[in-house]
């Protein structure tokens, strides 16, 4: 073996022992400091920040973040492509209300009958009030509501409806006057 | 032989129960009193009946007769023997047999009543109720037999049917299929039947008012006839709600409680009327006001009842609950429009003599202050109503389908839930009859003052967020009206009779149940709200890959993952369970087990967080997901759930206020007073 052979490999030892020692340095340090989450890019948080608002067409109105079925796990990891792509939250949305209809999202698109889900609540509690008010203007009688008293006891129930009541409630009022 | 007994007892009670139609149609007609009590007698003949069908049923489960189809679908022999049992509603068929045997308990219970004031109600209310219950029992018969077989046949085709067809043999499966996942759980002991007893217990009420337009006698009888069953059916819905909403936080993996799922929504939507139902009865009750909305309001209830079911039963709609579907959806559809249109047209017969006694006096009375009650609950019933049937709307017209998802209800439904709170606070305070702003504002802006007060610790205490601080002051002002009308009932009994305070609290509530009772089912309310608030609007979560030894932080909070066990249990279920620290500034709180259970016969996987619970606040910690632990480790979401557990503590109090409502009163000593309304009343205000 020559001179310069066996300085090759004796340098090639070195080099071995040294990353092996970096190595174990990494290793004993690791055990030292503790150790958090091994978070992806986008982390896992990202993900299912979109998710949240998606729903996977397979399984049962189960939101997409927390489904734990093999398809779903899949799709959260397509969203993890499509972010580490740069495509916002709402892209990704549309992406697979593309690919795979509406369904997916968490509430309809406002467009076409869709606004129906929108409108019609709103419609019906308008009209609501509105039948409410015709019925309040139609039962009320002028005379009574010109006779209401302002007397400090209105806060109090109708003696004549629970005379038990009535009872306390007298007792409190005379009372509140004998200063108690 | 079971079987056989079980299917002919079952065709009994349909017939028992359709003669028990003609018998109370013939007393009407010919307005025998004989015929009626034939009538009556079938009803309560329907229930020993009956029990003996879902006594047939649960032995077979409990027994494991596997040729049985149902008993197949729903048991497996490694089930616990509690699981095997409340297999009787586990199922389509045996959830319809469980329908109709509480449903033949309740109308039963009612025939048991005395009739004397009331007999011209008795014929309409046995009809009422036979129908309601003949469709069910005609259900089970043509559609969703419990007792069909397997067979074989000569040339060795499987066949499915109730009696051997010629040359056929038994085939008897060595075991079940086991009951679906989600329904392994001890929630399934007491969950369903609470729902279903909330459900046909509303049918009392509904018969009644049926009855009383029918007859024509629209005072509020039959709403004082009704109260107590009415209180008995809204209790029993409101335990099963609030035990569906911890079972699905126990079991279903998603850190919340509420999903706005159509089945939870189906549940939902009959309580919503019917809480608005026992608020304006009192209208009725207290002013002679608001009899044909009364009505209105039995009805709605009553449709929903049976829509509530047709969600559950027919899998029309996507839910986490369809382990019952089948075909017998038109069957209900058919029954919901027959019911709705009968019940309208009586409506509109007797509109004319459904007619207000009295008159509203004021704006700001106790009376306007509940029909706003009632229009808020009929907004938030047109969100969750809307919100649940769209999809279906959608795909009929446009063949597209569609999610309508919590932020659709929660968006729409907020604002309206909190209108609801406020009106909680303040309607107390206003007087039947009138009252004016000047004396709600005299009542009111000390309790004002003080949640004002909250409020503002709160908001020193960090919290910035505008909904939630509106939330808690709503939530603080009903807890002060209420502890307040508390305190000045007990110091005016006090003073009267010189008790102590208990005795004089204890004494108050049970000479009038119904208004402490209510003021105990507000404070469950809000402190139900507080736990909403938290979790909506609080809830944070994460969620990271890490080795043994490594952590994820949330919050104040620190999980430490120590180890993964994966076996296989002796139930049929391949487990994962990991085993993680919590700790919080350096101490260790808990050791928590989440786990993964794969049902390996269906390979149906179910997450079964690891929880930390404190009256403070909840750490929910999910297995998501495991690798080998060499290469990349465990998966761990974890969610901080601040207030959560005032939900369930609210819930409690919830159902202890209806039963102090809803509790019997002691033989009241009538005093005769000379009511407003020219009426003489006895001492007590309670009803029936």
């Amino acid at each position: 073996m020559s001179k310069d052979t066996l300085m090759l490999k004796m340098r090639k030892s070195l080099w071995g022992w040294a990353g092996l020692v970096i190595f174990l340095v990494g290793v004993l340090a690791l055990s030292v400091y503790p150790v958090n989450a091994q978070q992806p890019t986008p982390s896992d948080d990202d993900v299912n920040r979109v998710a949240k608002q998606m729903y996977c067409p397979v399984c049962e109105n189960i939101p997409l973040d927390v489904c734990p079925t093999q398809a779903c796990a899949q799709w959260r990891e397509l969203i993890r492509l499509k972010l580490s792509e740069g495509l916002t939250d709402e892209e990704i949305r549309q992406y697979f209300a593309e690919q795979y209809g509406d369904r997916v999202l968490d509430v309809p698109p406002a467009r076409g009958l869709n606004w129906l889900v929108y409108v019609l609540p709103p419609l019906f509690l308008l009209g609501g009030i509105w039948i409410v008010v015709r019925v309040l203007r139609s039962m009320r009688s002028p005379l009574a509501a010109m006779n209401v008293s302002t007397r400090g006891d209105e806060t109090l129930p109708n003696p004549n409806e629970d005379p038990y009541l009535a009872r306390i409630e007298e007792e409190l009022r005379r009372r509140e006057k004998e200063g108690k | 032989m079971l079987a056989n007994i079980g299917f002919g007892v079952l065709v009994v009670s349909f017939i028992t129960s359709v003669y028990g139609i003609v018998a109370s149609v013939i007393g009407i007609r010919k307005n025998s009193l004989a015929w009626v009590e034939s009538a009556r007698k079938a009803m309560q003949i329907t229930f020993p009946l009956i029990s003996i069908v879902a006594l047939a049923i649960i032995l077979l489960l409990v027994t494991g007769q596997y040729q049985v189809q149902y008993v197949y679908n729903v048991t497996s022999s490694t089930m616990p023997l509690y699981l095997k049992i409340t297999a009787l509603w586990g199922g389509q068929a045996g959830s319809l047999v469980f329908w109709s045997w509480l449903m033949s308990a309740f109308t039963t219970a009612v025939t048991l009543r005395k009739w004397d004031r009331d007999r011209e109600f008795l014929p309409w209310v046995i009809l009422v109720g036979l129908i309601t219950l003949t469709f069910f029992l005609a259900l089970i018969i043509f559609f969703e037999n419990p007792f069909v077989r397997f067979w074989v046949s000569a040339s060795g085709n499987q066949i499915i049917a109730m009696f051997p067809p010629e040359g056929a043999a038994p085939l008897i499966p060595a075991d079940g299929r086991g009951l679906n996942p989600l329904l392994r759980h001890p929630g399934m002991v007491i969950h369903p039947p609470m729902l279903y007893l909330g459900f046909v217990s509303f049918v009392i009420p509904y018969a009644f008012g049926v009855a009383a337009l029918i007859t024509g006698r629209t005072d509020d009888r039959w709403i004082r006839i009704t109260r107590r069953w009415t209180l008995v059916a809204w209790l029993f819905l409101s335990l099963g709600l609030v035990l569906g909403s911890r079972w699905a936080y126990d079991v279903l993996g998603w850190g919340g409680y509420w999903a706005w799922d159509p089945v939870e929504n189906a549940a939902f939507m009959p309580w919503l009327t019917g809480t608005a139902f026992l608020h304006s009865v009192m209208i009725q009750e207290k002013r002679g006001l608001f009899k044909r909305w009364n009505m209105i309001l039995i009805i709605l209830t009553y449709v929903l009842v049976i829509f509530g079911t047709f969600l559950t039963r027919s899998g029309v709609l996507s839910s986490v609950h369809s382990f019952a579907q089948s075909a017998i959806g038109p069957m209900f559809f058919g029954f919901i429009a027959l019911s709705m249109i009968l019940s309208v047209w009586l409506l509109i017969w007797r509109w004319q003599i459904l007619h207000s006694e009295g008159t509203m006096h004021s704006l700001l009375s106790r009376e306007a202050l509940f029909l706003l009650n009632n229009l808020l609950f009929m907004g938030i019933l047109a969100v969750v109503f809307w919100g649940t049937v769209y999809p279906l709307i959608s795909e009929l017209f446009t063949g597209q389908k569609v999610t309508v998802g919590p932020a659709f209800y929660e968006r729409s439904a907020g604002p309206l839930f909190a209108g609801l709170l406020l009106l909680m606070g303040i309607a107390p305070l206003s007087a039947w009859g009138h009252s004016t702003v000047k004396t709600l504002g005299k009542a009111l802006w000390k309790p004002a003052l003080a949640a004002l007060a909250v409020v503002v610790a709160v908001f020193a205490g960090g919290v910035r967020n505008p909904w939630a601080l509106m939330g808690f002051l709503f939530v603080a002002l009903v807890v002060f009206i209420t502890l307040f009308e508390y305190y000045r009932g007990v110091r005016a009994r006090r003073h009267r009779t010189g008790e102590n305070w208990l005795s004089a609290l204890i004494n108050l509530m049970g000479r009038n149940r119904r208004r402490y009772g209510g003021y105990i089912i507000h404070l469950g309310v809000v402190l139900m709200a507080l736990g909403i608030i938290g979790i909506e609007m609080f809830q944070t979560e994460t969620q990271g890959t890490i080795p043994p030894g490594g952590s994820l932080k949330l919050g104040p909070y620190e999980v430490t993952f120590n180890r993964l066990d994966i076996f296989d249990a002796a139930d049929g279920r391949n487990v994962a369970r990991a085993t993680v620290l919590v700790s919080k500034d350096g101490r260790t709180l808990a050791e928590l087990h989440p786990r993964r259970d794969l049902y390996i016969d269906t390979m149906q996987p179910m997450t079964i967080p690891g929880v930390r619970s404190t009256i403070e606040d909840d750490l929910y910690v999910l297995l998501v997901d495991w690798q080998p632990i060499s290469s990349t480790g465990v998966t761990f979401k974890i969610y901080h759930n601040p207030l959560i557990n005032w939900l369930w503590i609210g819930g409690f109090v919830f159902i202890l206020g209806t039963l102090v409502a809803a509790w019997p009163d002691r033989d009241p000593q009538p005093v005769p007073v000379t009511a407003r309304r020219g009426q003489v009343v006895p001492s007590s205000s309670s009803g029936d």
